[in-house]
Formats: structure tokens, C-alpha cells, sequence
């Protein structure tokens, strides 16, 4: 007996209002004429247009979207691999140590993530740039793709894949044929955490990024240090606006995939 | 042969990603400070043979470990993030579970779009969400403007770069990882006990505390860790929101290395820093553990 009380919907309202309230007046202002950010003159779209203008932020903008394209494609291939092993692959010398790295990096602080990768390298005489932000970042994000695919890996049923197998199948047939349409949704959330997470980072990026590339969030970093800008507030529009669409399209997606392929299980184990 | 290769691949990118850099803060963090490119001593000279690896190793020593206890900056930092992390973990328990409670209370069609609201702000950008609070909080922001123009103060607050500015923030920002966990702990609970509990006399108020807060425990543990865990090494939060007096470990790193340039000292912070950590996921691990095998 769950009884939705009063309270429930008090707390329930002030909790998203205030999850959501700081968001709608960043979208708000954004939309505001005046340089001072909070004070309202009026409605304009003038600093759209100056964003849009401002070659510094397009060209962090592109930095940021090349690598989180990059590092999230090839954490998603190794984060998989490693849910495999994790799961399939039975003991092995060293398991242990395999299994803490693929955990420790979810609750390392980022700045220590960030220093050690910087330090490794300038050991190894690497030149800071694109190339060392997209080696981080591939890094921390392929920990959270092997955590997501791992738990669907559990979650399904074994006997398909033996099925293949037995009907004479190779084993990389069978995982390219059974096993990967089946873990295909969370490969894909999987890919969609390791690409915002590199689209995020401010943090690991500022210690691993060299003077040749910057991205956005460095770049919003050092404006945003000297206080509330309302380029910024246009900008930050428009990225709450990318993910609000993406997620929701992406969650609507990996849904009807889900409830097809659970379908298609069922019936395949009844027939 | 392909299992090898299979193994040998996430292995070896996180053995030389991961690991070995944590090797070389370990040992930077036993070297000296030294003013070259890079500015720390000694260097590894594999050229001298045997005798350059004895006069490496003979080099190292725990100075940069005392002087973090001799220094009252470091000590203070370390205490005052546990401090700032312990009171934003409260802070934000007692903001989250009420509406955990309500999502676990709605009807069943609400629950996914409740759950949907909850998550998308994670997907949203970290610092942006931190930003938001800026405008709000200065002298000649929103929450004064609103505050004076309802008359209820005359003079504007500061809570801008305060301690109270970052447990705003924290609150703010990870506030869905102590509400998920506890909903998921409220929603397998079984509601024919509050039945029970009501029939034999408890009042609705006597039953959240005896029934469902117990029963919701492992969801609160989960929850407090979550949040605790990476609120002590945060660096974003307190360098947006708080004032210079808000010392926490995250950004006394970053100071070290971005504005003195002192590795070896940055490096002895973040060796520090991570046996700090170890307390709280080792007893997280063992929370964990317990709960999977209470379930299995």
C-alpha cells in the first residue's frame, strides 16, 4: 500500500524545481540584451551571434567533438573487450589486478587521473595535443563502457550463445551474430557515457591538453573564472539543449530496441 | 590464442595508462624538487648501467612527506575537504531522500519520466551546472534581487566564494547519486509491511521510522559513499564557488602543480590524497559486497 501524500508531492516539486530551476534561468538570460548578466533589457539574440562569431570557441568546439568521437569510439571497442573478459573469460594470471584497474578509475579523483597522465607523458617525451587528451580520455571513459556492458552481459542468457556454437558457428561468428545484437543497447549507452564524459572533463583535459589544443571546457574554464559572461550563457544553452535532445532521442531508441530484443529472446528460447 | 589477445589488449592499454603513471607519481613524489625541465631530481640514467639505477634509488627520500606535515597548509586542506565532503554528504541526504521517498511513493506510470528527470542533469555538462549557481548566488544576483525585492533583507548576502556557496554545489551537482540508490532501496520494499506495521498500531509517522527508513538503509550507505567519495578530491566546485579561504585538497593540488610548479610536492599531495580514499571504497566495496550477497 503506497499512498502518494502531500508531502510526497511537496517534495517531490521543490526537489526538481530546484534540480531544474538554475538551468531555466541560465537559458533565460541568455536570451538577455544587456552586458550585465543579471539585470534583464529585453529579449535578443545578439549573443548567439557573437557566439557563433567567436572563432576561438568554434575551434575548441571542434577540438572537444574530435576527440570525444575519437576517445569514445575506441574506449567503447576496449570497454567491451574488457566486459568480456571480465565476465567470459574464466581465471586468469593477474585477473585480480585487471579487475581493480577497470574499478579504480571510476572513483579516482581527476586531478590525480589528470597529473599521473601528464607525468607519463612527459616521461615519455610525448608532445602535449590532441593525441594525449584523446589516450586520457579513451582511458577513464573505457572503465565506465566495460561497467555498463558488463552488467547486460550478466543479465543474458548463456544458452544462446552455446546454441551457436553447437549449430556450428565460430566463436567470433557467435559474438558478432548472437552476442553483440543482444548487448548492442548498452554498447551504445555505453558509447553515449564515454562521449559526454569526454565532452565534460575539464579537469583531466587541463593537465593532459598542451598549448596547441584547447577544448570548450578549458576554454569555458578560463572566461567563466572571472565571473558570469552572457556569451557563456548562450553557449551553455545550446550544449543543455544538444544532450536534452540527444538523451531523450537516445533513451526513446535503446527503449523500442530493448523491448524488440527481448521479445526476439523470448520467442527464440520458446521456439 | 585469440583469448590471449582478447585479454592482452584492455590489459596492457590500462597496465600503461593507469598504472604506470601511478608508478611515476610514486616516484616523483619521492624525488626533489629541482629547478630544470622537468623541474624535479633525480632523473632515471639508464646510460650509467647498475650504478645509475643505485644512485636513483639512493636519491629517493620521504622529504616531500614531511614537509606536508610540517607545512600547516597541507594538513589543514586534507582535514577541511573530509570536513566540507562529511557536512555536503548530510546536506545532501537530507535534501535527496525526501524525494527518493516521493519518486518511490508516486504512481507507476510517473516513475519513468520521474527517473528520466533525475538522470538527465548527470548527462548535462559538470561545469555548466556549476556555473548556473554563479549568477544566482553573487552579491548582485538572482537570490539577492529576489530576496530584496520580497523585502526580506535590505543589504545583499555574500554567499558567493563561501563554504556555503560549495555545499550548494555539491548538493547541487550530485545529488542524483544519492537519490538513485535510495529509490531503488525504497521501491523493492515490500509495502504490505507498512500495512502490517499500521495494523498493529503504528502511527504513518512511527512507520517511515521503524519500517521504511531501516529497510532503506543500504540505500542510504550507498548513497552517502557515492556522494562522500568524490567530493573529497573535487577541484571544480570549490574553485568556482568557494572564496580563497576554502581550502580543499583538490585545488591545493592544482595550485601546486599549475602555479608553483612544484611536482614532487604535487605529486606527495595526490600519494596522500589516495590513501585517504582508501578508507571509505574499501568500506563502500564491503557494503557492496554484503548487500549483493544478502540478495543472491
Amino acid at each position: 500500500m503506497r499512498r502518494f501524500t502531500w508531502f510526497n508531492a511537496t517534495s517531490l516539486t521543490l526537489g526538481f524545481a530546484f534540480l531544474y530551476l538554475p538551468m531555466v534561468i541560465l537559458i533565460v538570460y541568455s536570451f538577455n540584451a544587456s552586458e550585465l548578466v543579471t539585470v534583464w533589457a529585453g529579449f535578443s539574440t545578439k549573443w548567439y551571434g557573437e557566439l557563433l562569431q567567436n572563432e576561438a570557441f568554434l575551434d575548441a568546439a571542434w577540438v572537444t567533438l574530435q576527440v570525444a568521437v575519437i576517445s569514445s569510439t575506441i574506449a567503447t571497442v576496449l570497454g567491451t573487450m574488457a566486459a568480456y573478459v571480465l565476465v567470459r573469460a574464466g581465471r586468469f594470471a593477474g585477473r585480480t589486478l585487471f579487475s581493480g584497474m577497470i574499478y579504480a578509475p571510476l572513483v579516482m579523483p581527476e586531478v590525480i587521473t589528470g597529473l599521473s597522465l601528464l607525468l607519463l607523458f612527459i616521461g615519455i617525451g610525448l608532445d602535449r595535443g590532441v593525441l594525449t587528451i584523446i589516450l586520457a580520455h579513451t582511458t577513464f571513459s573505457m572503465c565506465y563502457v566495460s561497467v555498463v556492458v558488463s552488467s547486460r552481459l550478466v543479465s543474458f542468457d548463456r544458452s544462446l550463445e552455446e546454441a551457436a556454437l553447437d549449430l556450428g558457428c565460430t566463436a567470433m561468428e557467435a559474438f558478432r551474430l548472437v552476442t553483440l545484437p543482444i548487448i548492442a543497447p548498452a554498447v551504445i549507452s555505453g558509447w553515449l557515457l564515454a562521449f559526454t564524459l569526454s565532452l565534460d572533463d575539464l579537469v583531466i583535459a587541463s593537465f593532459t591538453a598542451g598549448p596547441s589544443a584547447t577544448t570548450l571546457p578549458i576554454k569555458i574554464w578560463s572566461s567563466i573564472r572571472l565571473g558570469v559572461s552572457p556569451e557563456i550563457n548562450a553557449l551553455s544553452t545550446l550544449l543543455i539543449a544538444i544532450v536534452a535532445v540527444g538523451v531523450i532521442t537516445a533513451s526513446l531508441i535503446t527503449k523500442r530496441a530493448a523491448l524488440r530484443q527481448e521479445a526476439e529472446e523470448r520467442a527464440a528460447i520458446r521456439a | 590464442m585469440r583469448r590471449v589477445v582478447l585479454i592482452a589488449v584492455p590489459y596492457l592499454w590500462l597496465l600503461a595508462l593507469f598504472l604506470v603513471p601511478f608508478i611515476i607519481v610514486l616516484k616523483i613524489s619521492l624525488s626533489d624538487y629541482a629547478l630544470s625541465i622537468p623541474p624535479y631530481t633525480p632523473k632515471l640514467d639508464f646510460a650509467a648501467g647498475w650504478e645509475g639505477i643505485k644512485a636513483f634509488f639512493s636519491a629517493l627520500d620521504f622529504e616531500n612527506f614531511t614537509f606536508l606535515t610540517t607545512d600547516d597548509l597541507y594538513w589543514k586542506a586534507y582535514l577541511s575537504s573530509v570536513q566540507i565532503a562529511a557536512i555536503a554528504t548530510l546536506c545532501t541526504l537530507l535534501v535527496g531522500y525526501p524525494i527518493a521517498y516521493g519518486m518511490a511513493n508516486a504512481p507507476d506510470h510517473w516513475r519513468p519520466t520521474l527517473m528520466m528527470l533525475v538522470i538527465l542533469p548527470f548527462w548535462t555538462s559538470f561545469l555548466i551546472r556549476v556555473y548556473s549557481w554563479m549568477g544566482i548566488l553573487s552579491t548582485e544576483g538572482y537570490l539577492n534581487q529576489l530576496l530584496i525585492g520580497m523585502g526580506l533583507i535590505s543589504e545583499p548576502l555574500t554567499i558567493l566564494n563561501t563554504n556555503t556557496a560549495v555545499y550548494i554545489g555539491i548538493v547541487y551537482t550530485y545529488l542524483p547519486f544519492m537519490i538513485l540508490p535510495i529509490y531503488a532501496t525504497l521501491e523493492r520494499m515490500d509495502a504490505s509491511l507498512l500495512e502490517a506495521a499500521e495494523d498493529l498500531g503504528c502511527s504513518r509517522i512511527q512507520a517511515f521510522w521503524l519500517v521504511t527508513l531501516p529497510l532503506s538503509r543500504n540505500g542510504i550507505i550507498a548513497g552517502c559513499f557515492l556522494v562522500f567519495i568524490p567530493t573529497i578530491g573535487e577541484f571544480v566546485i570549490p574553485a568556482l564557488l568557494g572564496g580563497s579561504d576554502t581550502l580543499m585538497i583538490g585545488k591545493v593540488l592544482w595550485e601546486e602543480f599549475f602555479n608553483n610548479r612544484d611536482w614532487p610536492v604535487a605529486s606527495a599531495v595526490a600519494v596522500i590524497l589516495l590513501l585517504i580514499l582508501i578508507i571509505p571504497i574499501i568500506l563502500f566495496q564491503r557494503n557492496e559486497q554484503k548487500q549483493r550477497e544478502a540478495e543472491g
